[in-house]
């Protein structure tokens, strides 16, 4: 496993300080500090309502915070939103493709979009459906394909401009463990390349996964270790028993 | 990183084919888009008019000379009548409209020509089936128009004297065809549903599916998502407006009588508006069935009865005349009445220009402002 000790601040791929988002009385992220070191499987967990949603969406720059800042990927997400967005990737809890189009015009639109010159997208292209064997769905409208092979191709997506960061909101949703498993093989391939993956997830075998996780209660953060860490601090034999006692402390 | 240059454009040619694949790609969408305006204007044009064709007449004719034998076949031979019934009697008037085997009775006085001649006087009862008024009231109206040209012929022949008569003019719309009045609604209406509610529906399609939220991660500016959104729906409102004016030219036969070129601005104003107004519906409604409701709400019900197409506006109570004045369509209905079918200069659609020219402003102005948000 990577090291995840003594980095260097200018490795850090995310930095979030004293971020806090109210909606009238009601304060969905209090007060979080910490930050994603740059190829790190972050995970980013808590139960529904915990507020992992608020804060990801502040990070990604779709919401502003009441107060507090963050940086990602060297950019200070209220000053510089544009660089930021050039420089992430993100995959909505929600499926992110366009049903109606067809495989390779999900690719193209997508890459277009980041500003990706024509003959970089086709030959990445090629690569992409290759390594995904995907080769033959090139021209199948993404409503045919299967759950599972829909949100692989929607990770390639996310990850095919080579984002430094790329948010993933509870990616895995509704799919059989066995594909789970696959999908999380491309996660570590991405980060292997060095792609930072901050992902939230309620399923707690792939809180095991990341390097490290935070838990979220109630807009805090609980906990932030290694799930290794965790399980010793709190003498549990798995993730799950883990987030069961910080969730009833 | 080097290949990648900032999409910062206001043009996004991706995001614009895109749109156009949604719609393409949709058989649902191009059978609203393309069919709509065809079926529309059809409907109007020949089934839902105010127009009497081939009304069914029983007579009762007492007297049954020369005059009355003319006259019948007068009405008969008229395009809005057939003679279908000869009654025995006055009575039996009743029991032809219960049955509904006609919509207009034609009761003839005893001596009928020869009270005509010798008095000068002669009275003929036209009895319609009210529970219609309206077209009771064409019925009867024809019907004396029948007569009274009838009787000028015969005043003619026998060389008396003239005698002054009222003489009823349809001006701009001589033959009181419906399309006159249709043509000019049915485009205010399907260029508003179209542009509006379709342009509603796709932006919030997309945030029903969550591709609205990466679309907005991305660095694609909200400017150039707005446009290509547009786009496509700006292109088919231009396609359908010249489907419905060849369509009202070549088979409704109404001819447009002024500017081409004043009909084609004052149409792309009215688009513009369109558009407008449907953003603003997707940034306030959460789901497609919300957007589709906001539209029918909004566009569907106020356009049909509130912009002049069905009910003119002057014979609206106040309140309703003022609700009317917010509704674009009535703006623009009025102004195409101008230049399409009166024949009018530019000019004289100034007001309306005007004031749909202040609602695009002021749509376009508070969606941007929404979508900010």
């Amino acid at each position: 496993m990577r090291n995840t000790l003594a980095r260097s601040a200018q490795h850090l791929s995310i930095y979030v300080e004293n971020l806090t988002k109210r909606f009238g009385s009601f304060t969905a992220v209090d007060n979080i500090t910490f930050s994603v070191e740059r190829g790190e499987i972050f995970g980013f967990l808590g139960a529904n309502g915990a507020g992992k949603t608020t804060a990801m969406r502040m990070l990604c720059g779709l919401s502003k915070p009441t107060s507090g800042s963050c940086v990602v990927a060297g950019y200070d997400v209220s000053r510089e939103p544009e660089k930021v967005k050039q420089s992430i990737g993100y995959m909505s809890q929600k499926f992110s493709l366009y049903e109606d189009l067809k495989v390779w015009e999900n690719i193209r639109l997508f890459a277009g979009i980041y500003g990706m010159g024509e003959k970089l997208i086709a030959s990445k292209t090629e690569q992409t459906l290759a390594h995904l064997g995907f080769e033959a769905e090139r021209n199948t409208l993404v409503k045919a394909l299967p759950l599972g092979w829909k949100q692989k191709l929607a990770f390639s997506v996310a990850i095919f401009h080579e984002p430094e960061v790329v948010f993933l909101d509870e990616p895995t949703g509704g799919v059989d463990p066995a594909t789970r498993r696959r999908f999380w093989e491309m996660i570590y391939q991405a980060a292997e390349r060095g792609v930072t993956v901050f992902v939230t997830t309620h399923y707690m075998d792939e809180a095991e996964y990341c390097n490290r996780v935070s838990i979220m209660v109630d807009g805090r953060i609980e906990a932030l270790d290694a799930p290794k860490n965790l399980r010793q601090r709190f003498g549990a034999s798995g993730m799950d028993a883990v987030f069961q006692r910080i969730v009833e402390k | 990183m080097s290949h990648r240059k900032p999409a910062l454009s206001v043009f996004n040619a991706q995001l614009v084919w895109k749109e156009f694949r949604h719609i393409f790609r949709d058989a649902r969408s191009m059978l609203i888009l393309l069919a709509m305006p065809v079926v529309q204007i059809i409907l109007f044009g020949f089934a839902i008019t105010n127009e009497v064709k081939n009304a069914q007449v029983a007579v009762f004719d007492p007297s049954g000379d020369a005059v009355t034998t003319r006259l019948i076949e007068h009405i008969h031979a008229s395009r809005y009548f057939d003679v279908v019934r000869n009654l025995g009697s006055a009575a039996e008037a009743g029991e032809v409209f219960r049955e509904g085997r006609a919509s207009l009775v034609v009761i003839f006085s005893e001596n009928f020509g020869e009270n005509m001649w010798r008095t000068g006087e002669a009275t003929v009862q036209l009895l319609a089936d009210a529970t219609d008024p309206t077209q009771a009231a064409t019925l009867t109206g024809y019907a004396s128009s029948i007569i009274a040209g009838y009787r000028q012929e015969l005043l003619a022949e026998r060389r008396i004297p003239m005698r002054v008569t009222a003489q009823v003019n349809m001006l701009y719309n001589p033959q009181l065809q419906g399309a006159y009045n249709f043509v000019p609604g049915v485009m205010g209406m399907i260029l508003i549903l179209i542009c509006a509610m379709m342009t509603a529906i796709s932006v919030v399609r997309e945030k029903e599916t969550g591709t609205m939220e990466v679309l907005l991660v991305s660095p694609v500016k909200p400017a150039a998502l707005i446009f290509s959104k547009l786009t496509p729906y700006f292109a088919l409102s231009v396609v359908n407006l010249a489907t419905i004016l060849l369509l009202s030219v070549y088979v409704l036969h109404v001819p447009v009588s002024g500017s081409l070129l004043g009909l084609t601005m004052l149409s792309l104003l009215y688009i513009s508006v369109s558009l407008a107004l449907g953003m603003l519906i997707s940034t306030i409604a959460a789901t497609q069935v919300a957007a589709m409701l906001a539209s029918s709400m909004v566009l569907m019900l106020p356009v049909m009865l509130l912009s002049g197409m069905m009910f003119p506006v002057e014979n609206m109570p106040k309140i309703l005349q003022w609700l009317s004045s917010i509704v674009p369509a009535r703006w623009y209905i009025a102004g195409v009445k101008k230049l399409m079918i009166e024949g009018l200069p530019v000019a004289s659609s100034l007001k309306e220009i005007a004031i749909l020219s202040l609602m695009a402003i002021a749509l376009i102005a508070a969606s941007f402002k929404k979508l900010k948000k």
